[in-house]
This record gives structure tokens, C-alpha cells and sequence, in this order.
């Protein structure tokens, strides 16, 4: 480990995690409230974005329904405390058990197809979880739900912004831990020599279709998860979170931070946070009102990164060996 | 009787707007093997060109016969700027350049139109019935979707069947690279499949606008429809486009006309109407898992 | 007389109107180097696609190891012993010809569902592998990636591959395919290397290699299997000669 620390990435993302491990300490001793929430999203969408990374950057599956997940996650947790159950003990493993069942269902489905039906289906099922949650007028349809938060009979209080921070951190480094053992395990090999080339990979003698599923199971717990997090962040759920644009973002995340990478995913939610808080005072600077249009500027951004720079922020922090 | 006569005709016109959305998103799929996330933005370009161009020349037909070049124009412009930069890339690539290239086209109409919904009034000549049965008046501007959707498919299988670019097409569709050998400039081939694509989503766009609104983001949830139909049709197959359109068409339509009843034995009035679209879609992404299970290429897809 | 390894019986396979297996026939007897030779175009890797289950026979049965394999997929035939070589190299590029190879030993060594483990780090996974590319030739360049790997030198990889497992039968597609002389001479020492305890069902265009190293030899030639039998009944066949062998043999 210390090994890692001399390179630059090492370093870098060694500053990284302290930073985030202190953050709360840091906006309290500034005095800027505000960055303690929006660190609060970026460590509970790194969650989300390591979660897709495990299928699009290890597995190489293009899964467009990916923000789906959001939504089982924060949906269980919403309906269950709407109908009293407020119980995070009890709210929690039901969630991810909803996540991991929906990605068994879509995956069933959509690992049988591929290339352009494979990134189709996923999009289409994931609308189908949006629709269904704009259609339950109980929960608030289309507007939304605001929520309790999920309580934790006096261990932890989920309205205390910093306790909950930390909660979001320990789980984001316990997912990386899990993705980091996984990558180079035999199942993470079998994942990763798949999207190398399935073919060979079934001719070798490993029916891939079953490795395929258990990863987006694996990656819908873990989505899920990350569901669960956002609900209680804002003590809110709505159709929103689930949109294909959250989707879209991911992906967005996944590749700019470096796909196949184990930090590349935290580094893609900070580019991709920190872009949007940037280029809007940027083009304000060049002309007032201006930055109201950011899209503008990051929606040809993304073309160019999609045809030029595809090896994500990770690659530009130096290459690495296998 | 006549009410779900009016509904199945409705859900004709929609097919048919759906096909008109579909056909061309097919086509560059099945021969370019190009995802092109951007597809709605050119439905939605169609409607605010034809916004503009109706004000200015104050005639509903001339506003639209116009957005068609104007739109096509654009996609021949959009090709040749990022499409054609795309085709050898893997699908990724393609996903996110097109993601990025909605999120530019919407912010762009944001910022020249204005974030509020613009309408276009349904043309005087076509507010009054059509009788299409003995006392049974259907709305004529719809009963006009009909009749021009039902044009441009004809149109389309004649072009598809009967000439030279349509034997190109459908050999692309089932062999890309069988096309290159045959010594066709394949560059050409390619921008006047996509230009027409796109000037189909305009039209398409163009003709829903009266019947709804036009907004931001418009084509962005239909698209997803229109890949619905296109995995159900089949990638590359124009007449599996026509097929699986006209059976959505009819699921959709007919499921919001009469699931809320149905709902209202069990639910609330208003829960029954909130959940009747979301059932209506529901019915449609069954009908798609289901022909996804029996055939993973579509009904009328390649079989690999 | 024991049951072939492997048989087919009338295997048809047809592509639109293209037939590219006609009612073929085939066998390999254990131990035994079959070699099937044809002209380009003649079905030889669309019949090697159906024996591993890449393809689906329209008609006919393929029995293996004493069981009817036609529609057994294609993972599952390489549990039982069935091991393929690619025409075109698939190796997987961003891994080493150890990692290679170490997938390819996994694979025959339990399940896989196991998350938390380094793979790269099991001895019996390592161990095994670099026998193997001992085996080939390639001990030396283990830790190279497959990408930078000269082309010879991933045709050895794929082979050793393909041993992994410890197949009963390899199917190899053109193993020799873009090697040089001296390269190929090697390959032929280690495929004969190899005969006595693995069959081998081989295309090649390296007619050389081919009557040095084959038992027997098919030639196919339309999809069809015009002739089979001793390498010296093919060299004399006047059919064969007429329409692959030309002025080669003589």
C-alpha cells in the first residue's frame, strides 16, 4: 500500500479520501453548510457510479437504466415509512433486496440480448420503473413524496448532517472495498475477460450468461444502496431520481472518471459536480445570464469526450500496469 | 361502440406517428449500427421549426411543408459534424456523444425560444368532423395524421422495395459490410439515410405539436417509446417498425381510454387515472419482454 | 471396435440458400491426428463452429465422449473435455499470457463465484498455467501482455489455452496460420508432442505440416467430405488431386 502511495494517483487519491473522510470538520470550520450537502451527494452518487462501474467498466455492459436503481432504493425506503415502517433495520435489507430483485428481473431479460437491444431494453425497463413511480398517487405520483428519515432507535440520528456524512463515507469505502476485492477475484476475472471477449470466454468452458447476471445483481444491491441514501439525504423521493437523464449522468460519471478503475468512479462524480458549479460562473463571465445555458458548453463537451478522450480523468493521472 | 371505434382509430394515428419516429431511427440502426440518443431532438427541432415558420409566413401548410427541409437540412448538418465521427466507434461512444448532443439541443432551444411550451393551433381548414362512418364524425386534423402517416409508409415500402436506395437499404440492414464491396459510396449512403431519418421525426413532430404542445425535451420521452418498437420490430426492418408501431399504438391508446375504468372498480377515481398511463406502459414493456423472450432479434430482426 | 471420440453423423447446416455443410460425416478415434483440408470457402470452420456449439446443426447428430453433444452448449462441451482454438487470435489483449492461460485453468477448476479472493494470487491456478505455457514454448515471456505478444507467440498461447483443462479432443483452427517456417516447425513439434494423450482435429493450409503431422485426412470440399482416409490414399486420389491439391503433391 505504501507502494501505491509513492505515484502520483496514489497521492492524489490518498489527499482524495482524507479530504472527504474530514469533510464535515472542514465546512463546519468554514462555515459553508452548503458544501457539507453537496459533499453528501457526491459520496452517495460515487456509490451509485462504482456500483455501474462494476457491469460497464469491468463487465463492459452499457446498461442505460441504471438510475432505476435510485429508485428502487429510495421508493422502498418511502413507501415503507409512509405506511409507518421507519425502521431503517427493517427499511434497509428490503430495499436492497428490491434492487437486487428488479436487476435479477432485467437482467434475465436483457443479458439474452446484445450490442444495440442490450443498451434499448435497459433504457426501456428503467422508464418502465419511472413510469410506475409517477403513476402511484399515493406516493405523490409525478410531485413526489417528502419522507421521514429512516431511524435507527437512538444509534445513529439521520437528521444530524455530519453522523450522516460519515454513515454515507463508511458505506462508500466499504464498497470500495468490496469492488476492489471483486475486480481481481475469479469472479471479477471471468466479469473482465468477458468484456474482452465472450466468446472465447464460453469456449474456455464458463457459461457467462450466469457471471453476467450475478454482477448486475450485485450492482443493483449496490444501486440500491445508494437509493436508499439519496431518500434520506433530502427526505424526499419523486419520479426524478429515476429519470433517464440520471441514467445518462452515470454513464457520464463512470467514463469520464476512468472506466475499469477503481477510484475512477469517485473521480468522475467530482468532475462532474464541480463542472456544473464551474462553467456556470464561467459563461456569466462572458456574458451575464449566460451561464443559465451551461448545457451548451457540456453538452458538445461530451461529444468530444466521447471522440477524444476516452480514457477518463484516471488515464490522464498516469498510466498503470494491467 | 363508435367511442372504441374513435379510440382504435386513435390509436392508429398515434401508430402511425410512431412509425413515422421509428422508421428512421431504425434504418441507422440497422445499417449504420449507430445509437443515436439524439433521434427526439430532431422530432423536437421538426415542431419548433415549424413553429417559427408558421408565424412567418402566417399558413399552417407552408410553415410545415418548409420545416421538412429545414429539419432534414439539419440532419444532414448533424451528420456530418458527429455522426459520421461515430459509426466506427463502439456503442458507448455513441451513447455518450448523443446523450451529450440532447443535452446541447435542449439547452439550445431553452436559449432560443424560451423555456415556456409554444402551441401551434390546428389549421383552420382541419378543425371541423370527417365522417368516416355514417354519424360518426372523427376529427379531421387527426383523421389527416392518418392519412399522411399512412402516405409516407406507402412511400417508404415503395422506396424500400422498388428502387435502387432501397435495395441499398435493406442490403446494408442485413450486411453492412457487403455494401462497401459492392462499390457504393458508402458516405453518401449513409447522410441521406440519416438526413431522412430525421426529416421523418420532424415531421412526426411537427404534425403532434397541434395536438399537444411544443416543449423542451418533447421527443425525449416518445424516443424511448419508439425504441421499444424498434427492439419489438426487429433493428434495420422498416416493415417491423410499421408492425410493432401500429400494436403499441393501440395498447397505448386503448389502455388509457379504458384501464381507468376498470381501475375505478378497485381505486380511487384519481388514482385510477394516475395509474392508468403507467399501466398502458406497463402493457407495452410486457409485450416487449415477451417477444424478447420467444425472439431476442425482434419479429423481424437478423437472426444472429 | 470402440466408439469413435467424436463422430458426426449427416451434419447439415444451411445458410439462407447457401449449403455450407452437406450431410457430413466425420470421426476422430482417440489418439489420432485428423486432419480436414479443403479449399477456402469449403465449411471447414463453419463444421468446427458446429462441433463446439458456436453454431447449430440444421440436421444431424454429433456424439462425444460416448454422449450425444448436438445440443449441448457450447461452455458445457469444454467441461467435457472439448477444447477449441480460434482461426482468428482471441486472446484476451489487456491480460498476460499467465492471466490467460490462469482463466483458462479456472475455468476447469470449480466455480467462480468467489468474490473475495485474489485470483491472481492462487497456486493452482498459477502453477498449472505456467506449466502449460512451458508446454508451448512461452515460460519465458509469462508475464508479457497478450497485445504485445508476436503473432506466433499468441498462436502458441492459444494453444496452450486451448490445453488447459486437460482436453480429451482440440479442435484447432489453422494453428499454424501467418507463421513463418521456422515457427510452424515448432508448432508441429509440440502438436506431435502431444498425440499421445490428446486427439486432435486439425485445419490447416500447411500442406507440409499436414502430412507430417496427420493420421488421417478428411478433405471437404463445397461443405461436402469428398474423401478421408490414410494421407497416402490422399495424395493418390484422383478427385482430391483434381480439386485441391493441384501440383503440390506431386
Amino acid at each position: 500500500m505504501t507502494k501505491a502511495l509513492r505515484t502520483p494517483r496514489g497521492l492524489i487519491t490518498a489527499i482524495l479520501l482524507l479530504l472527504l473522510a474530514v469533510l464535515p470538520l472542514l465546512t463546519q470550520a468554514l462555515d459553508q453548510r452548503y458544501l457539507l450537502s453537496i459533499g453528501t451527494r457526491i459520496v452517495i452518487w460515487s456509490i451509485a457510479a462504482i456500483s455501474l462501474n462494476m457491469i460497464l467498466g469491468y463487465g463492459g455492459l452499457v446498461s442505460f437504466g441504471h438510475a432505476a436503481f435510485f429508485g428502487t432504493g429510495g421508493y422502498a425506503v418511502g413507501i415503507l415509512a409512509a405506511n409507518g415502517i421507519t425502521s431503517g433495520w427493517i427499511q434497509w435489507p428490503v430495499a436492497i433486496l428490491a434492487g437486487a430483485l428488479w436487476a435479477t428481473v432485467i437482467g434475465a431479460l436483457s443479458l439474452r440480448t446484445r450490442g444495440l437491444y442490450f443498451i434499448m431494453i435497459t433504457l426501456a425497463f428503467a422508464q418502465l420503473v419511472y413510469y410506475v413511480g409517477a403513476g402511484l398517487e399515493a406516493y405523490g405520483g409525478d410531485d413526489g413524496l417528502n419522507i421521514t428519515r429512516s431511524r435507527f432507535g437512538g444509534m445513529i440520528d439521520l437528521r444530524d448532517k455530519a453522523a450522516f456524512y460519515w454513515l454515507c463515507f463508511i458505506l462508500l469505502c466499504a464498497t470500495l472495498w468490496f469492488c476492489g476485492r471483486m475486480a481481481n477475484s475469479r469472479f471479477g476475472l471471468v466479469l473482465r475477460g468477458a468484456k474482452a471477449n465472450d466468446l472465447r470466454m464460453t469456449a474456455l468452458g464458463f457459461p457467462v450468461f450466469r457471471y453476467r447476471l450475478a454482477a448486475f445483481v450485485i450492482a443493483g444491491a449496490f444501486g440500491s444502496l445508494s437509493g436508499i441514501l439519496l431518500a434520506n439525504e433530502g427526505a424526499y423521493i419523486s419520479p426524478a431520481m429515476m429519470s433517464w437523464v440520471k441514467s445518462g449522468d452515470l454513464i457520464v460519471i463512470v467514463v469520464l472518471g476512468g472506466m475499469g478503475t477503481l477510484f475512477g468512479p469517485i473521480y468522475g462524480t467530482i468532475a462532474f459536480f464541480v463542472l456544473e458549479e464551474t462553467l456556470k460562473p464561467l459563461l456569466d463571465l462572458g456574458h451575464r445570464g449566460w451561464g443559465e445555458y451551461w448545457q451548451i458548453v457540456f453538452g458538445p463537451m461530451l461529444v468530444l469526450i466521447a471522440l477524444y478522450a476516452r480514457g477518463g480523468l484516471d488515464s490522464l493521472l498516469g498510466r498503470r500496469h494491467g | 361502440m363508435d367511442y372504441l371505434l374513435l379510440q382504435l382509430l386513435n390509436g392508429v394515428q398515434l401508430g402511425l406517428l410512431m412509425f413515422l419516429l421509428a422508421a428512421g431511427l431504425t434504418l441507422t440502426f440497422g445499417i449504420m449500427d449507430l445509437v443515436n440518443l439524439a433521434h427526439g431532438s430532431l422530432y423536437m427541432m421538426g415542431a419548433y421549426f415549424a413553429w417559427t415558420l408558421i408565424g412567418w409566413t402566417d399558413s399552417f401548410v407552408a410553415g410545415a411543408v418548409l420545416a421538412l427541409p429545414a429539419t432534414f437540412l439539419l440532419g444532414l448538418v448533424v451528420e456530418a459534424l458527429v455522426m459520421r465521427r461515430l459509426y466506427a466507434r463502439d456503442h458507448l461512444d455513441q451513447v455518450l456523444a448523443t446523450f451529450g448532443l440532447i443535452l446541447f439541443f435542449n439547452e439550445l432551444v431553452r436559449a432560443l425560444w424560451g423555456p415556456a411550451g409554444k402551441s401551434i393551433a390546428v389549421p383552420a381548414f382541419l378543425t371541423h368532423t370527417v365522417e368516416i362512418l355514417p354519424g360518426v364524425p372523427y376529427p379531421a386534423y387527426r383523421f389527416a395524421i392518418i392519412v399522411v402517416g399512412a402516405l409516407v409508409a406507402v412511400l417508404l415500402a415503395w422506396l424500400v422495395a422498388r428502387t435502387r436506395l432501397g435495395m441499398l437499404i435493406r442490403a446494408g440492414a442485413s450486411n453492412r459490410r457487403m455494401i462497401g464491396a459492392l462499390g457504393v459510396d458508402i458516405e453518401l449512403l449513409f447522410t441521406l439515410v440519416f438526413g431522412l431519418g430525421a426529416a421523418f421525426a420532424g415531421l412526426a413532430g411537427l404534425m403532434a405539436a397541434p395536438l399537444s404542445s411544443v416543449k423542451i425535451g418533447m421527443g425525449d420521452d416518445i424516443l424511448i417509446v419508439a425504441f421499444v418498437i424498434i427492439v419489438i420490430g426487429g433493428i434495420g426492418s422498416i416493415k417491423g417498425a410499421f408492425v410493432a408501431a401500429m400494436v403499441v399504438g393501440q395498447i397505448d391508446i386503448v389502455g388509457r381510454a379504458f384501464l381507468p375504468d376498470v381501475l375505478k372498480a378497485f381505486l380511487s377515481a384519481s388514482a385510477a387515472s394516475a395509474a392508468a398511463p403507467a399501466i398502458s406502459q406497463v402493457l407495452v414493456y410486457l409485450v416487449m419482454a415477451g417477444v424478447l423472450v420467444w425472439r431476442p432479434t425482434g419479429l423481424f430482426g437478423q437472426r444472429t | 471396435m470402440a466408439e469413435p471420440l467424436l463422430s458426426t453423423d449427416r451434419l447439415i447446416k444451411r445458410f439462407g440458400g447457401l449449403v455450407a455443410t452437406d450431410s457430413v460425416s466425420i470421426d476422430v478415434k482417440a489418439g489420432e491426428i485428423h486432419a480436414l483440408i479443403g479449399p477456402n470457402g469449403a465449411g471447414k470452420t463453419t463444421l468446427l463452429s458446429q462441433l463446439t456449439g458456436n453454431l447449430r446443426p440444421d440436421a444431424g447428430t454429433i456424439r462425444f465422449a460416448g454422449r450425444e453433444v448436438t445440443h449441448v452448449p457450447m461452455h458445457a462441451r469444454a467441461r467435457l473435455g472439448l477444447a477449441r482454438s480460434f482461426q482468428i487470435t482471441s486472446v484476451l489483449r489487456e491480460f498476460t499470457a499467465l492471466d490467460n492461460v490462469a482463466l483458462a485453468v479456472q475455468a476447469h477448476s470449480g466455480h467462480s463465484f468467489r468474490f473475495l479472493s485474489d485470483a491472481r494470487r492462487e497456486p493452482g491456478l498459477r502453477e498449472p498455467a505456467r506449466r502449460l505455457l512451458a508446454e508451448v514454448g512461452l515460460e519465458g515471456r509469462a508475464d508479457t501482455l497478450a497485445s504485445a505478444l508476436s503473432h506466433g507467440e499468441q498462436r502458441q498461447l492459444e494453444l496452450a489455452m486451448a490445453l488447459a483443462g486437460d482436453p480429451k479432443l482440440l479442435l484447432l483452427d489453422e494453428p499454424m496460420a501467418g507463421m513463418g517456417p521456422e515457427e510452424s516447425h515448432r508448432m508441429v513439434g509440440v502438436l506431435q508432442g502431444f498425440k499421445a494423450r490428446r486427439a486432435m482435429l486439425l485445419i490447416e493450409h500447411d500442406m507440409d505440416a499436414v502430412f507430417q503431422l496427420a493420421d488421417r485426412i478428411t478433405v471437404l470440399v463445397y461443405g461436402r467430405a469428398i474423401a478421408s482416409g490414410a494421407p497416402a490414399d490422399i495424395r493418390a486420389n484422383p478427385d482430391v488431386r483434381q480439386a485441391y491439391l493441384g501440383d503440390e503433391a506431386a
